[in-house]
C-alpha cells in the first residue's frame, strides 16, 4: 500500500511536469506546476517531513505560484509561437535532458542496495515529533543562516518593489 | 517499504523534465517556472536523503531552498514585468537588443 | 462491531464521520444564509424572509431548488477547463478545513475519536495551507471568464486575500507559543484547565491577536467591511459575473463555508473550543452519553456566536475603499501582529 501511494503521487508529479512541457500557454504550465508541488507535498509527508509538506503547500504552491499566476494574468501575453530559436533548442534540449536523466538514474539504481528502504509514514525522529526537531535545530544550530535568509527576503522585497515600479 | 532509490529516480525524472522545458520553451515566464521545477526536484532528493540518514539537516536545507526560491521568484518576476513594459513581448528570442 | 478488525472499524467510522460532518456543514451553510437575511432584516427593522414555511425556515430549500433549476449558461469565449475548475476549488477548500477541527471532547470508540475527523500533528498549518489554496478559485474564475470586469475583480480579490493571509498566520503564532504545539486537540486541551479564565482570549491575554485574527478573517472571506470585490454596486458582480445557477451556488456556498470554518477556528483557538466556560465548578451530572454530547453543544454555541458577530458587523459597518483596505492590512495589522508575537514571547520567556 505504501508503494501504491508512492506510485500514484509520483505519476501525478511526472504527469504534471510533462503537461508543463507540452502546454503552450504559460498559465497552463503554471497550474501544472501547482499540481506537481502538491503531489510533492504528499511525498514529503510520506517521508516523515510534515513541516516541509505544510511549508510546500503554504509557501510554494500557495504564495510563490500565486505570484506567478498573478503576473501571467496581469501581463496577458498569450500563447507562445514556434520561433527560430526553439527549433534549434529541440535538437539539443531533448537529448541533453535524456542524457542527464540516464546518468542520474544509472547512479541511483546501481547503488540501490546501499540506499536502503524508506519507512513510509514511520517515525523518523526517535520520539521527538518532526516540527519540534526542525524548530530546535533551526533556532539553535542553524540560527545564523536563518537570520541571514530573513535579511535576504527583506532585500528581495525592496528590490522587487523598486524594479516593478512605474517610471514617473 | 519503498526503496529510497525510487524517490531519487523520481527526482531525477522531474529534474530532467525541468532542464528540457528550460531549453525548449520560448516564453520567459515558462522558463522561470521550469527553474522552480528543478528546485523542487532537488528538494525531493534532500528530503529522501534526510529520511535515509535520520538527520534533520536535509529538511533544514530544503527550508532554506524554499526561502531563497521565494526571494528569487519575487525579484525575477519584477524584472520580467519591467522587461515587458519596455519590450512589449515575453518571447526570449525577441529580447536581443544587446546582440551585435 | 466486534467481528471487525481495528483497521476496518477505523475506516468505517471515518467514512461515517466524513459523511455526517459534510451533511451538517452543508445544512449549516444553507441555514446561515437564512440566518443572515433574517438578522439583517431585524436590524433594519423589517422581517426578512418569513413567508416560506414557519418563520421562513423553508427558504433555503426553495433557494436551492431555484439555483438548481436555473439555466446553466456558459459563454462561448471562456476557457472551459478552468471555468469549470474554479468553483470546485473554491468549494472544496471551504469544506476540507472542517476535517481537522475537533468539535467535542475526546470520546473514543474502539480507539477512534468520534469528534474529530483527522487528528493531524500540524492541524493549524493544514488550515492555513487550505486557505492559501483557496486563492486559486478566485484567481482562476476571473481569468477564465474572459471578461475585463471579472479579471479586475478577481485580481483585486486575490491581492486582498494574500495580503491578509500574512496577518492571519502571524496572529496565530501567539496561540502556538502558549500551547506549545500545532495540534488542535492540544491547543483546545491547554485551555480547558480553569474554564473561562484559561481560554486564550481571557487568561492567555491574546485579545490583540484575537482582533487581528478577526479582521484578517473578515478580509480573507471577502465579507463586510472588506467585501469590495464582490459588492453589487462595484465592478458588476466581480469575479463571479459570468457564473450562473449551480456554479454560482458553489461560490456562494464556498463563501459561507469559509465563514463557518473561520468561526470554528476562532472558537477553538481563542475561546476554548469544546470546553465549557464553567470549567470544573459544575460537577459531572447525568448519564455518560450526556457528558459526551455537552461539550459539542458549547462548541456549536460559540460558532453560532461568531456567525452572529459576522452578520452583525456586515449590517453595521460601511465598506472599505480598496486602497484603505490594502494599507490597513499591510501597514497596520502586520506590524501589530509582529508586535504581538514579540510581546507574547517576551512574557513567556521571562515567566518560564
Amino acid at each position: 500500500m505504501q508503494l501504491a501511494l508512492f506510485i500514484i503521487f509520483g505519476a501525478l508529479a511526472v504527469g504534471g511536469a510533462l503537461n508543463l512541457l507540452f502546454q503552450r500557454h504559460p498559465i497552463n504550465s503554471a497550474l501544472s506546476l501547482v499540481v506537481v508541488m502538491m503531489s510533492l507535498a504528499v511525498l514529503y509527508w510520506s517521508l516523515g517531513a510534515e513541516f516541509l509538506a505544510a511549508a510546500q503547500v503554504i509557501v510554494y504552491s500557495g504564495a510563490i505560484m500565486v505570484l506567478f499566476v498573478f503576473v501571467i494574468m496581469l501581463l496577458n501575453a498569450g500563447e507562445e509561437e514556434q520561433t527560430h530559436g526553439s527549433r534549434a533548442a529541440y535538437t539539443v534540449g531533448i537529448p541533453g535532458a535524456a542524457a542527464i536523466f540516464c546518468l542520474l538514474s544509472f547512479v541511483f539504481l546501481s547503488e540501490r542496495g546501499a540506499l536502503g528502504r524508506a519507512n513510509v509514514g514511520g517515525d523518523l525522529g526517535n520520539g521527538v515529533d518532526n516540527i519540534s526537531w526542525v524548530s530546535q535545530t533551526l533556532f539553535t544550530k542553524q540560527l545564523l543562516p536563518f537570520e541571514v535568509t530573513s535579511v535576504l527576503i527583506l532585500v528581495a522585497i525592496l528590490g522587487a518593489v523598486v524594479l516593478a515600479r512605474k517610471e514617473q | 517499504m519503498v526503496p529510497t532509490a525510487y524517490y531519487l529516480v523520481l527526482a531525477a525524472i522531474l529534474f530532467s523534465i525541468g532542464i528540457a522545458a528550460f531549453l525548449i520553451k520560448r516564453n520567459i515566464i515558462t522558463i522561470f517556472i521550469s527553474i522552480e521545477l528543478m528546485l523542487n526536484a532537488v528538494n525531493l532528493t534532500f528530503v529522501a536523503f534526510a529520511h535515509m540518514w535520520h538527520q534533520v539537516s536535509g529538511q533544514i536545507f530544503v527550508f532554506f531552498v524554499m526561502v531563497v526560491a521565494a526571494a528569487e521568484a519575487a525579484v525575477g518576476l519584477a524584472i520580467i514585468i519591467s522587461i515587458f513594459r519596455t519590450r512589449q513581448t515575453l518571447n526570449v528570442d525577441e529580447i536581443d537588443l544587446m546582440k551585435s | 462491531m466486534s467481528h471487525l478488525t481495528n483497521f476496518e472499524v477505523f475506516l468505517l467510522l471515518s467514512v461515517i464521520k466524513v459523511a455526517v460532518v459534510l451533511v451538517i456543514t452543508l445544512m449549516a451553510v444553507a441555514y446561515t444564509v437564512l440566518l443572515e437575511r433574517k438578522v439583517i432584516g431585524h436590524m433594519q427593522n423589517r422581517w426578512g424572509p418569513s413567508r416560506v414555511g414557519p418563520f421562513g425556515l423553508l427558504q433555503p430549500l426553495m433557494d436551492g431548488a431555484k439555483l438548481f433549476l436555473k439555466e446553466d449558461l456558459m459563454p462561448l469565449a471562456v476557457e472551459r477547463p478552468l471555468f469549470l475548475l474554479a468553483p470546485v476549488i473554491a468549494l472544496s477548500c471551504a469544506l476540507v478545513s472542517i476535517a481537522v477541527v475537533p468539535f467535542g471532547a475526546v470520546t473514543r470508540v474502539r480507539g477512534v475519536d468520534i469528534f474529530q475527523v483527522a487528528n493531524i500533528n500540524i492541524g493549524l498549518l493544514v488550515i492555513l495551507g487550505i486557505t492559501s489554496i483557496g486563492v486559486y478559485g478566485i484567481a482562476l474564475s476571473g481569468w477564465s471568464s474572459n471578461n475585463k470586469y471579472s479579471l479586475l475583480g478577481s485580481l483585486r480579490s486575490t491581492a486582498q486575500v494574500i495580503s491578509y493571509e500574512l496577518a492571519l498566520g502571524l496572529s496565530l503564532v501567539g496561540i502556538v507559543l502558549r500551547a506549545g504545539s500545532l495540534n488542535l486537540r492540544t491547543i483546545v486541551e491547554s485551555q480547558s484547565a480553569h474554564g473561562l479564565l484559561s481560554w486564550n482570549f481571557f487568561g492567555g491575554f491574546q485579545f490583540v491577536a484575537f482582533f487581528i485574527y478577526l479582521m484578517a478573517a473578515y478580509a480573507e472571506t471577502n465579507r463586510s467591511p472588506f467585501d469590495l470585490p464582490e459588492a453589487e454596486t462595484e465592478l458588476v458582480a466581480g469575479y463571479h459575473t459570468e457564473y450562473s445557477s449551480m456554479k454560482f451556488a458553489m461560490f456562494f456556498m464556498a463563501e459561507y463555508g469559509n465563514m463557518i470554518t473561520v468561526s470554528c477556528v476562532a472558537s477553538l483557538l481563542f475561546f476554548g473550543g469544546a470546553s465549557s466556560p464553567f470549567g470544573h465548578l459544575i460537577p459531572a451530572f447525568g448519564p455518560a452519553f450526556l457528558q459526551a454530547i455537552l461539550p459539542t453543544f458549547w462548541f456549536v454555541a460559540k460558532v453560532f456566536g461568531f456567525l452572529f458577530l459576522y452578520i452583525w458587523v456586515r449590517s453595521t459597518l460601511p465598506r472599505f475603499r480598496y486602497d484603505q483596505l490594502m494599507s490597513f492590512g499591510w501597514k497596520f495589522l502586520l506590524p501589530l501582529a509582529m508586535a504581538n508575537i514579540i510581546v507574547t514571547s517576551l512574557i513567556l520567556a521571562v515567566r518560564g
